[in-house]
């Protein structure tokens, strides 16, 4: 069999791209054990959503309820175990996002099977899969086995193309019964952190900032938005509440992969570098020359980034213009 | 509502140590490197301390590895842990492992509220919260934030980010998420997992590192738990990334401009 099981991440019933990335992880896996990619999309209102994800030659279980409608691992885990089961994978997986890290764990626990968090690729040869995965924050690439029948994955999704449209596949509609009132939780409220900006995750340029702004990012604000770009930033600066959690680049925050990252301020602390070292071009902008970031940039500057960056605001103008 | 609290301590390289890979790929060079308790788990001990603060009980430290370890229970118990546990293990281990000891211990001890860190920095997994919550029909708070800033007034006074219901039966629990911040009850007993900026966790007083010899610490023989304690994740190979080449500098922003505009082409 080696069927693979995708769960997909929604919401309001907008996908969340990540969730492409991870079909087409799925698809690389179920093209070495011969398998077929199935996708568990679990929420409330999502039926045009699985029709779109049929649309990528998968089959979509959708399971379509009220009670889905925020999510919880609690309720999510065994309506996506189930599906595993049903859908004969032995392979479950999903993008290493907050939803993916929290919900595939308590999957694979129900279904006897160990995990592999934010592969980066495959190896092995044939229908025996192993996955590639960072260790020491990136320091350390493993190779890992997982000595289960079924195997759990979560997947970088910067590190996997997103998935093409293709022959269309089929909709099935999934057990969708859910008692709220008897799990070990309740969703209290979500609280969204608002951004004009491109998401991290998904920015063709990020400009990040760190201790060096001391807390004026407003520079690196106006060459975001003059790029298009994301806003990112160090632990230092999130932590000192310069600017909101959900900026932190780094080990324990994003890890991003831009086509050009620009690190304006940020000495390069290894959990931050290990957040951002797969950019295509990375711009250093820092007025210690000592500082480690230096010997990753492709560009360094040293400089005062508040001379450097309003001047290289202006050239971009500039240049628009001509 | 005195509560029992268990919170995880593991073992780790220090994160500003320089990780290298031995030459076979088989593990890390050790020598020169140092050993502290995971940065997440310090978080989570501070946490059990801030709720008995506040409420009352008692707070359990445990630990899986071999005696070295034993140095991490020490620590918590220097920050005001009340008594550790040491199961002793020699060889590798991982989350489906840990796990299922975890679930012995708390068939065992019975703690209201387990507090985990939501991930150890050598193996990066972020996954024991979640299977221990699931092996045992718990609820799962993971990525415990707190809703104010660690400069703020709040964190000054060294409140819990973790909020008892007032009938004692749940936690509320912040969780940091993709775009924002979910919050939800969890049951007691309930499996926490926490974040960076949840607390920040106290250094180990004088008088406390004197009183933490003195403190209990129960040690239990894994072999002993009857559980199959051998790794489904098998490290089959380790190896350093590619190195990136860098170091190029430019002497002003015009060069950068050039550089970005006509050699990367990325503007």
């Amino acid at each position: 069999m080696g069927n693979v099981l995708i769960i997909a991440e929604q919401s309001g019933g907008h996908l969340k791209k990540a969730t492409l990335h991870a079909i087409s992880a799925g698809q690389a896996i179920a093209g070495r054990t011969g398998g077929k990619v199935h996708v568990a999309l679990l929420g409330k209102g999502v039926g045009a959503l699985a029709t779109e994800l049929a649309g990528y030659g998968v089959t979509v279980h959708a399971a379509d309820a009220a009670g889905f409608e925020h999510y919880l691992a609690e309720a999510f885990a065994p309506v996506v175990a189930e599906l595993a089961k049903a859908s004969g994978a032995t392979y479950v997986g999903a993008a290493a996002t907050a939803f993916g890290k929290d919900l595939v764990p308590r999957v694979a626990a129900r279904l006897g099977a160990a995990t592999a968090t934010e592969v980066l690729g495959f190896g092995g040869a044939g229908p025996a899969v192993t996955f590639h995965r960072p260790m020491w924050a990136g320091n350390v690439l493993a190779e890992v086995d997982l000595a289960t029948p079924v195997k759990a994955f979560t997947i970088r999704p910067t590190e996997f193309p997103a998935a093409q449209k293709g022959a269309a596949g089929e909709v099935k509609a999934a057990a969708a019964a859910v008692d709220l009132a008897a799990l070990p939780v309740r969703f209290v409220e979500f609280k969204e952190v608002k951004s004009e900006r491109p998401e991290l995750t998904e920015a063709r340029i990020v400009v990040s900032g760190g201790r060096g702004t001391k807390g004026d990012f407003k520079e690196l604000e106006g060459l975001a938005d003059d790029l298009g770009a994301a806003l990112g930033a160090t632990r230092a600066a999130v932590d000192a509440g310069w600017v909101p959690n959900d900026l932190q680049v780094g080990q324990t925050g994003k890890v991003v992969a831009p086509e050009l990252y620009i690190a304006a301020g940020i000495s390069g602390a290894i959990q931050h570098l290990a957040g951002m070292k797969g950019s295509k071009v990375i711009v250093a902008i820092n007025k210690d020359p000592e500082a480690p970031i230096f010997q990753l940039a492709d560009y360094g500057l040293v400089a005062d980034l508040f001379k450097a960056v309003p001047e290289l605001r202006e050239k971009i103008k500039a240049g628009k213009g001509s | 509502m005195p509560l029992k609290i268990l919170v995880t301590a593991k073992r780790v390289e220090d994160p500003e140590s320089k990780i290298k890979v031995k030459p076979d790929g088989t593990g890390i060079v050790t020598e020169g490197v140092n050993y502290k308790m995971n940065p997440f788990d310090e978080i989570a001990v501070e946490e059990g301390l801030r709720l008995k603060e506040k409420h009352g009980g008692e707070v359990i430290v445990a630990s899986i590895g071999n005696d070295k370890s034993m140095t991490e229970i020490r620590a918590a118990l220097a920050m005001g842990a009340d008594r550790g546990i040491l199961v002793k293990h020699d060889g590798p281990l991982d989350p489906v492992v840990v796990s299922a000891i975890l679930d012995k211990v708390l068939e065992k001890e019975k703690p209201d509220v387990v507090l985990l860190g939501k991930q150890s920095i050598d193996d990066d997994q972020n996954q024991v919260g979640q299977y221990l919550a699931e092996r045992r029909g718990l609820g799962q708070g993971t990525f415990a934030s707190k809703v104010e800033s660690l400069e703020s007034e709040a964190e000054q006074k060294k409140q819990p980010g973790i909020g008892l219901a007032a009938d004692g039966k749940s936690v509320r629990v912040v969780r940091e998420v993709d775009g924002g911040l979910v919050t939800v009850d969890v049951s007691l007993p309930a499996i926490v997992t926490c974040d960076l900026r949840l607390n920040k966790p106290r250094f180990a007083s004088l008088p406390g590192i004197m009183k933490a010899k003195k403190k209990p610490v129960e040690e239990i023989a894994a072999a002993s738990l009857g559980l199959d304690l051998a790794p489904k994740v098998v490290v089959k190979k380790l190896s350093e990334p590619p190195k990136r080449q860098g170091g190029l500098k430019v002497a002003d922003v015009p060069e950068l401009y050039a550089k970005l505009k006509g050699e990367a082409k990325v503007l």
